[in-house]
């Protein structure tokens, strides 16, 4: 678990994506492969904007309720994420902004895994 | 050459505490090699759906333990399992239909099997058909991935939480009458409606339930069927499609891409139209996916699918019934298992044997979908 969690820390500390430089889609997560261009394209990675608008959100009651999102960031890409907010404070099209959170640990080795959540605009 | 199917059998669905993987699988493969009325050799190949073994049991490699367990050791015919997540069946069923297609078999087994209930994380393994990595990571499971996915459905088409629960009503009343259900009692709108949520705004009664199960077909060369059978029903054509595994890189969510495209294969190759189709077998595993599907199937223009359950055109009596065994929903969801269930029902269906839930019908369909949508097969038969 540990060496799959941090091969990928750069994208989930720092929400960096991928851009393909010939056809201008972003991807998040991020691809090594435009699904477009194929072998044409020309990926290079991004930092994704901080900003973005809910598209669509769910609550799944566990321990304690978690809002789970669907974001449209600034530049249009989509990125599945949690939002640190109370459930009734969540509204469609809420502008949320990205934030540093503490995703979950480990019992048995005390690895504590970090992420991006995002939490409202005020 | 058309291929035909000659037999057809399945186990109970539902939580079977006194049968392990072995037995379940057995019962449901002997009932169709008894129906099709043939003998163990001449099956010349076996393929098996099957979604996690590894996880549910701790056991792999189970294509060839099934064949061992199924008495078809001696015979070491090629035993193959094959993995899509809750579409793996209806892609076993694929796999033996091209088998047989190729002018290689000429009676091939297509089974599927899922034993679930000896372990209790069962939801986080089902949830491993989405993206573990961009997903699950963020706390998402498969009820919250289809919540997601009916939030913007009903935002821009303008259904409610009464349609999601009037199909979890049909499937169950149509269940009540189907021997092999996980739940054979009809539910009330209310029910559905006061039942707690899963993930907003689907419920408890709008899921499926995580099911024991299995189910087997036994398919044939048109030559040989004609030879043993006297109602063998024919596949027109079994089409497959794959998209993005994670929902966030899909561009409409309120569609199932791959079931369009499965599915416009299929009635190109069938020589059909939508409107050609009697009766359907659907992936309800959720009630919005049900929706979804009459619109992407073509059963109605896109965003009226709330009409169709409105309206009673896909209930039992109605124009185009659809999940006249229940569903996932009611008959179970064994996720391995599940589509060849639907495609034994449609055999059924087709051949006047469905009992008080018989329709009339000539040609019927049957689709599965793996996960939120990355993989659909649509297959279409015909007596
Ligand atoms: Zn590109």
């Amino acid at each position: 678990m540990i060496p799959s969690f941090w091969r990928k820390i750069k994208y989930r500390y720092d929400l960096i994506g991928t851009h393909c430089k010939k056809c201008g889609r972003y991807y998040y997560p991020p691809r090594n492969l435009c699904p477009r261009c194929r072998r044409k394209g020309e990926i290079e990675e991004v930092k994704l904007p901080e900003k973005g608008k809910v598209l669509s959100y769910t609550v799944v009651y566990e321990r304690c309720p978690v809002v789970i999102a669907l974001i449209e960031l600034e530049n249009g890409t989509k990125i599945l994420s949690q939002l640190s907010c109370k459930p009734e404070e969540v509204k469609d099209g809420m502008e949320v902004v990205r934030v540093f959170r503490k995703y979950g640990e480990t019992s048995d080795d005390g690895i504590i895994y970090y992420g991006t959540k995002f939490v409202p605009c005020y | 050459m058309r291929v035909a199917i000659i037999g057809s059998g399945c186990s109970r669905f539902g939580e079977l505490w006194e049968k392990g993987f072995r037995e379940i699988y057995l019962e449901a493969g002997l009932k169709a090699i008894e129906d099709a009325g043939i003998e163990g050799k001449e099956i010349n190949a076996l393929y098996v759906g099957n979604m996690s073994a590894g996880m549910f049991l701790g056991q792999e490699h189970v294509a060839a333990l099934i064949a061992d367990y199924a008495g078809l050791a001696e015979l070491n015919i090629p035993a193959v399992r094959v993995e899509a997540a809750d579409a793996s069946g209806a892609v076993a069923f694929r796999e033996a239909y091209l088998a047989i297609k190729s002018g290689l078999f000429d009676v091939v087994v297509a089974a599927g099997v899922e034993k679930v209930t000896d372990v209790s994380d069962q939801s986080k393994i089902v949830s491993s058909a989405a993206d573990q990595e961009w997903e699950c990571f963020f706390g998402a499971n498969l009820a919250s991935l289809y919540a997601l996915i009916a939030k913007i459905h009903m935002k821009k088409f303008g259904g409610g939480e009464e349609d999601l629960a009037l199909i979890a009503v049909k499937n169950h009343k149509n269940a009540v009458n189907n021997p092999i259900a996980h739940y054979r009692r009809e539910i009330s709108v209310e029910d559905v409606l006061s039942s707690p949520y899963v993930a907003e705004p689907l419920k408890v009664l709008d899921s499926a339930p995580i099911s024991d199960g299995a189910a087997a077909l036994v398919l044939a060369s048109e030559e040989f069927a004609r030879r043993v059978c006297d109602d063998p029903v024919f596949v027109e054509a079994c089409c497959q499609a794959s998209d993005y595994l994670a929902l966030q890189s899909r561009e409409d969510l309120t569609s199932m891409k791959a079931v369009v495209k499965a599915s416009r294969k299929a009635y190109k190759r069938a020589g059909i139209d939508s409107k050609d189709v009697d009766v359907a077998e659907l992936h309800d595993v959720f009630t919005i996916a049900e929706i979804i599907q009459y619109e992407d199937l073509g059963f109605c223009k896109k965003g009226e699918g709330y009409k169709l359950i409105r309206e009673g055109i896909t209930c039992l009596n109605g124009d185009i019934p659809v999940n006249t065994s229940g569903g996932l929903k009611a008959c179970g969801h064994a996720a391995g298992a599940s589509g060849i269930r639907q495609i034994a029902e449609i055999v059924d269906q087709l051949r006047g044997k469905a009992g008080k839930r018989q329709v009339d019908a000539e040609i019927g369909l049957s689709l599965s979908v793996g996960g939120t949508g990355a993989t659909a097969v649509v297959t279409v038969l015909r007596r």
